[in-house]
């Protein structure tokens, strides 16, 4: 016993230096220490995947005040150009998906969306939002997602028809999409004007590329989880962030782009875009104008807007002459 | 009748089938000597005081003179579009537009057969296609828009239609009256007022529509036509009073004019050319889709955007479907455009004629073999004989650039999927056709194929009703049906 007293004093001596203190009972009590948090890595969203953005630069994200938020991957042309590869090889899949699945799936990223509401706001008001202002923008978006989930298989009915040609022909006009959409999102409303931009190209069965809110880029790349556990085949969506500036031109000058949409008012760079555009033929879009957080800010018109009429003749046989009387 | 090595029957056309000549009269066709600009209403003189020769392409004898638009004179036409876009047209209700509209389409209808002869005349095309193509489809497309100028409400869900304004119209010369029809008409049935400009080398017919306008009344300055080349059409592009353009025409041009307005607030839309890929199965009833074939890539002279000018054959029966394409290239009559019993017309122009040349030689370069009919053609005026090109590579000059003449090249295919790898390899996108008796693989082709307008068991049909545009380098927008209003509304 005496031995065992001795040897706990010495313990405790020993033990005193360091910051393990012994209770009366013997067991050790950790005073509260502060629980280092674990910083996320903001990569990007290519083919379903997360690299890095393959040059390895990044720049720092900071809010209004100053204060480091995150180093955000500075995308590259090669970015632009593995992604784009991403797009295309996805398009044949999701275009060819049911117009229901794309509902289901669209639906289902308002689901992750949802169950990631705390995520999300935290971040905007990271970004300085105020907690009503992000909470706000949130709710909109994901309301956004169930609201062209509902269009994806109806959008056709409204915008198809058939046609009364006057020859002895079946005739009739439907919308496809278009192909590979590049994206330069809003800048401003940096998840609510990325969700409405996405969601009506992927609703009408095209695959993207989109480049997100440089200032505000971390809701962005957290979206890119959300649809990364929405069951959304990896390349139909694909998530860059870095310089707007720096990247337009080289997607305006790909010729496996079928259009580009671009949402901010600089009237330089939509000159620059349908300049090199024109290069193939992209059909270049522009949403300046257009407040995301009102009525205007959703429509099937922005489904229709990336899609393509095409138009289908097959002749009806006319033979006896014989016709139905009732 | 003569045995072909395969034990199958052959007609002699070049003895028994003669015809004689049936020339339609050219005295129904008044043609000024000298035609000058019309805008506000009435025929002007062009401040340029230039006119330029237009000629029949048939036996190069001068048709007329017409007015050389200079800048003074686009800015003159697109202050009266402005003019009476402001003060008459965007006042009027639908429902009276519609009726003025109406009136042109009756006179139309009225003249058709003079229209149709100054169409061969000045474009070169047979009489047989202007008569039962060209003029009745132009008039009835302006049938078709009349009607929508008061029923706008419906054609947008939620959205209201209101005009853009001024449109500045550049036409090109392969189907000049009906090119002009399907700019001017929905242009001015959604409320805007326009500028034409057609084709250097068949300014006629639009002249004379001119003519139909000032007698139906039509308010001045709701359609001005200027005629010009290259230079006018880029004042009317870069006319700042100038709100949307329409434009067909060739991919090159297109994409220049893209280019040029792409600092302004300028809407387009743009038809541009085609190379399309029509694909006979073994399992289609091979002789109704050889006469497809035969029409796709003739039918004026092969002048057409939406041309099959790329034919695949599934390799089962290609060697039936070329004999059965070079015994039916034999009977066709290469000839006086005025004839009725012309099958191809002239070649539009000298420049053209060069231009089918040119790819006809690269062609054989390349080590495609070439086949020609043997007929004879006439003396005077630009003529090209049907021709095919077998042994031809997807990647062929001959295969991937538009030629825009009677010449069609001919590639097999084993599967389905092969076929459409190799219709679909190409930067344009406007038509394509499909031959093929099974009903589950017509829609396979048609819901793959990725162009604006698909044929199956069919071609070269078209519409007032049926919307006509391409995918990809072959252009943006509609034309013709309901989808063709949107290109001339702002929705709001």
């Amino acid at each position: 016993m005496f031995s065992a007293v001795k040897k706990y004093n010495m313990a405790k001596s020993v033990i005193k230096k360091s910051n393990i203190h012994i209770s009366e009972n013997g067991l050790e009590n950790h005073q509260p220490e502060k629980r280092l948090e674990v910083l996320k890595t903001y990569k990007i969203y290519i083919g379903g995947q997360f690299p890095r953005t393959e040059s390895g630069r990044y720049y720092i994200a900071t809010n209004s005040k100053g204060k480091k938020l995150a180093n955000v991957c500075l995308s590259s042309r090669k970015d632009v150009r593995d992604a784009v590869e991403s797009a295309r090889n996805a398009f044949g899949g999701w275009s060819a998906r049911a117009a229901f699945n794309r509902g289901q799936i669209l639906y289902r990223m308002a689901e992750m969306l949802e169950g990631r509401k705390a995520q999300f706001i935290d971040e905007l008001m990271q970004q300085d939002a105020s907690r009503a202002k992000a909470e706000h923008e949130v709710n909109l978006s994901i309301d956004r997602l169930i609201y062209y989930a509902g269009w994806c298989d109806k959008y056709q009915q409204i915008f198809s028809a058939v046609n009364p040609v006057a020859s002895s022909h079946f005739n009739f006009s439907v919308p496809e999409p278009t192909g590979v959409v590049t994206i330069i999102a809003p800048q401003h409303d940096s998840l609510l004007g990325l969700v409405s931009v996405i969601a009506p190209v992927i609703a009408g069965g095209n695959t993207c590329v989109i480049v997100g809110s440089y200032d505000k880029p971390l809701s962005c790349v957290t979206f890119a989880e959300v649809l990364n556990s929405s069951d959304l085949p990896g390349g139909v969506v694909n998530i860059l962030t870095g310089k707007a500036s720096e990247l337009a031109p080289w997607m305006a000058d790909h010729m496996d782009i079928n259009a580009m949409i671009y949402c901010e008012k600089d009237a330089a760079t939509q000159k620059m875009l349908r300049e090199k555009g024109a290069g193939n033929v992209k059909r270049v879009i522009v949403y300046d104008k257009i407040n995301w957080y009102s009525d205007a800010g959703q429509s099937p018109y922005f489904i229709n807007d990336l899609q393509e009429i095409k138009t289908t003749w097959h002749p009806i046989e006319n033979i006896g002459g014989g016709g139905s009387k009732y | 009748m003569a045995k072909a090595k395969n034990n199958t029957l052959k007609l002699k056309f070049d003895t028994s089938w003669n015809f004689a000549p049936a020339p339609e009269s050219k005295s129904i066709a008044s043609i000024k000597d000298k035609y000058d600009l019309f805008i506000n209403g009435a025929f002007v003189k062009p401040s340029s005081k230039k006119h330029f020769k237009t000629i029949n392409p048939a036996n190069e004898e001068v048709l007329s003179e017409v007015a050389d638009a200079n800048a003074a004179d686009v800015d003159k036409a697109v202050k009266a579009a402005r003019t009476a876009y402001d003060k008459v047209w965007k006042k009027m209700s639908g429902k009276e537009r519609g009726k003025y509209i109406y009136r042109i389409a009756r006179m139309l209808q009225e003249r058709a057969r003079e229209f149709a002869v100054i169409e061969t005349l000045d474009a070169g095309k047979p009489i047989r296609e202007s008569r039962d193509f060209d003029v009745p489809t132009a008039a009835n497309h302006f049938f078709y828009y009349a009607g929508w100028a008061d029923k706008l409400e419906y054609a947008f869900p939620n959205r209201q239609a209101q005009p853009i304004g001024v449109a500045g119209q550049i036409i090109p010369w392969n189907f000049p009256l009906l090119m002009a029809a399907w700019k001017i008409a929905p242009a001015l049935a959604t409320g805007n007022t326009v500028v034409l400009k057609p084709a250097e080398t068949t300014p006629l017919t639009a002249l004379k529509l001119a003519e139909i306008i000032q007698e139906a009344d039509l308010p001045p300055g709701v359609v001005n036509i200027i005629t010009g080349a290259g230079a006018t059409g880029a004042a009317l592009v870069n006319h700042p009073g100038v709100d949307k353009i329409a434009f067909t025409g060739s991919t090159d041009v297109g994409k220049i004019i893209q280019r040029a307005i792409a600092g302004t607030n300028k809407k387009a839309t743009l038809e541009l050319g085609g190379k399309a890929a029509n694909i006979i199965f073994e399992d289609a009833p091979l002789d109704q889709a050889v006469e497809g074939v035969i029409n796709g890539i003739f039918f004026n002279q092969g002048h057409v955007c939406c041309a099959g000018s790329r034919l695949y054959v599934q390799e089962s029966v290609y060697k039936t479907v070329v004999r059965k394409l070079k015994d039916r290239i034999e009977t066709l009559i290469v000839g006086d455009p005025l004839d009725k019993n012309t099958d191809i017309g002239a070649i539009n122009s000298k420049q053209q004629l060069e231009t089918i040349h040119k790819y006809i030689k690269i062609g054989q370069q390349e080590g495609a073999e070439m086949h020609q009919s043997s007929c004879a053609l006439p003396g005077k005026g630009f003529y090209c004989r049907p021709t095919l090109f077998t042994n031809v590579a997807q990647s062929s000059r001959i295969a991937q650039e538009e030629i825009f003449g009677p010449v069609l090249t001919i590639q097999t295919f084993r599967t389905e999927d092969e076929v459409l790898e190799k219709a679909n390899n190409t930067p344009y996108g406007l038509s394509a056709g499909v031959w093929t008796d099974k009903g589950s693989k017509i829609f396979n082709m048609t819901t793959k194929m990725r162009a604006g307008v698909v044929w199956a068991n069919t071609f070269n049909k078209f519409d007032p009703t049926s919307p006509f545009g391409g995918y990809k380098e072959s252009g943006y927008g509609r034309e013709g049906g309901l989808h063709g209003l949107s290109a001339y509304v702002n929705l709001i």
